[in-house]
């Protein structure tokens, strides 16, 4: 395979004007805020722009509404990963020479447009998941964190789930724009209402209304934005199913293929990392991942987590804006993950910060743990 | 009360699947090359090991199957995801005695955690919910 580390560059981040609750806006108009303002941080305009990426809408009425003529487009959508999922297709992209300028975009009324649309009635979910009430990710994930439970002892991963849900408000907390900021004791988790046994409402990510978007150009074009680029060492991507009860192991990721195969590119091992990103669409997503990352053994995420290990002034720096269980999660939460690795890189965090941010290792997963994508990000 | 769950739309891959649960019986789709039972219905096995992965057939299953791993949807709280669900109920994902795993509902009053253990021994059942349509469930045995 081709050497695409330093290719490209992500540089520039941003969310929409606001986040949380926003009941007047539109998904597109989330988009266009993001793009604009991520934009703005690279010191580029739509003009710059020859490469659209986005997901959960299609380029078609993206590029539209934004009015830009992309040469290339990606409208790859599987789940809250895409985003992380487009890095590598953009750098590829990049390389061929198909674009210079990679805008990726994501915007979602999560909580103020609760309309979504019906399956294909023709695939296999609507037939045989569906009418048994296996509606909404908390059904899927708590199952698989039940099993998980059956492997690995139920009162051990309860632990290890309280531990990353109390941690994570902790970093919301430190966020200016953290939807919850309220303090959270481990009592609090423990009586939080039950959404689906095994997941009390504390395991559960938010819905919130919220866009993002990002930047990512070539090395050449990077030496002139605005801020300090923020370079791709390694992306890698994959998927292993789409409905929940056709996932190979239910205790592990597309992460143990993508996460890898992204940090061999990047030429880096675990102890290299400062930052992890990892998407919490539940607690029980954390740990599953941190073991198919490779971060620790099968059965041991409790034990990594445990004592607060990765809250703020912990040994392991995770999910520091607050994660979609805290900070944000307006549906498709992988572009947010972006927005905070480049930003701790940069060193823009306040009160958050981190201390060494050289490397961040990210990674998102998406639809029913089925896809994942990972990314290796790093300053010079 | 109308039934006001999502209903399944049979499609010509599953037809005899519908056909059959209706009947009280539940049948899969078994590879003759490779055979091996799978589910969801395909006509084309999906075994990439599989040297002739169109020689597949219909096998009527046993109905017998042990508890893989659960959910308990709106427990202690009584609030379902969507309407005409009434909560709490048990979704589960099912080991089949011929070897798939299925999605499915375990049927009990009050379901807690401690009335359903992984690896417990199941057994089909089905609701009739449309003249057309019977969804297979599963109840302790």
């Amino acid at each position: 395979m081709t050497d695409l580390r330093k290719t490209a560059a992500i540089v520039g981040v941003d969310e929409s004007d606001v986040i949380g609750k926003v009941p007047d806006k539109s998904n597109l108009q989330h988009h266009a805020e993001a793009a604009h303002n991520a934009l703005a941080d690279a010191g580029l305009t739509l003009k710059d722009v020859n490469g659209l990426f986005t997901a959960g809408t299609s380029t078609l009425e993206l590029g539209e509404y934004l009015g830009v003529k992309p040469s290339f487009v990606d409208t790859t959508a599987v789940g809250g990963s895409s985003f992380i999922i487009h890095i590598a297709h953009a750098i590829a992209a990049i390389d061929a020479g198909y674009c210079d300028v990679a805008l990726v975009t994501h915007g979602e009324a999560g909580r103020s447009m609760r309309s979504r649309s019906g399956g294909n009635a023709s695939n296999a979910d609507p037939q045989f998941q569906t009418p048994y009430g296996f509606i909404g990710q908390p059904v899927a994930y708590s199952m698989a964190a039940r099993r998980y439970m059956h492997l690995y002892g139920e009162d051990k991963t309860r632990q290890g789930m309280a531990e990353i849900a109390v941690a994570t408000r902790k970093w919301a907390q430190l966020h200016p724009k953290s939807y919850m900021k309220d303090d959270m004791t481990f009592d609090d988790y423990h009586n939080s209402r039950w959404i689906a046994w095994p997941f009390h409402l504390l395991d559960c990510c938010l819905v919130t209304d919220a866009g993002g978007a990002f930047v990512i150009t070539s090395a050449e074009r990077a030496k002139d934005t605005a801020k300090k680029p923020v370079w791709i060492l390694g992306a890698a991507e994959g998927q292993t199913h789409g409905m929940i009860s056709q996932m190979p192991d239910l205790t592990k990721t597309n992460a143990a293929n993508s996460g890898p195969k992204a940090m061999q590119m990047a030429g880096i091992t675990h102890s290299d990392i400062d930052l992890a990103m990892i998407y919490d669409s539940f607690t029980y997503t954390v740990m599953t991942t941190l073991e198919s990352l490779g971060f620790c053994g099968p059965g041991e995420a409790a034990d990594f987590v445990a004592n607060q290990r990765t809250a703020p002034g912990g040994e392991f720096a995770m999910n520091t804006n607050g994660g979609g269980l805290s900070h944000t999660h307006s549906g498709m939460y992988g572009m947010f993950l972006i927005l905070e690795a480049v930003r701790q890189l940069r060193g823009e965090c306040g009160p958050r910060q981190i201390k060494d941010h050289q490397i961040a290792l990210v990674n998102g997963t998406g639809g029913s743990l089925s896809s994942t994508g990972t990314t290796v990000l790093a300053v010079d | 009360m109308a039934y006001n769950k999502p209903i399944p739309v049979p499609q010509g891959e599953s037809d005899v699947y519908w056909q059959k649960a209706k009947q009280g019986e539940l049948w899969i789709r078994n590879c003759k090359s490779c055979a091996t039972p799978y589910f969801f219905p395909t006509d084309i096995c999906r075994n990439l090991e599989c040297k002739n992965p169109r020689d597949t057939e219909w096998i009527q299953a046993s109905g017998k199957a042990t508890l893989f791993t659960f959910a308990i949807v709106g427990y202690e709280t009584g609030k379902a995801p969507h309407p005409g669900f009434d909560a709490p109920y048990v979704t589960a994902i099912v080991e089949l005695e011929e070897g798939p795993l299925m999605p499915t509902n375990i049927v009990m009053d009050s379901p807690t955690p401690d009335k359903l253990q992984i690896g417990m021994p199941l057994e089909v059942i089905f609701e009739d919910i449309t003249d057309d349509i019977s969804l297979p469930k599963f109840k302790t045995v």
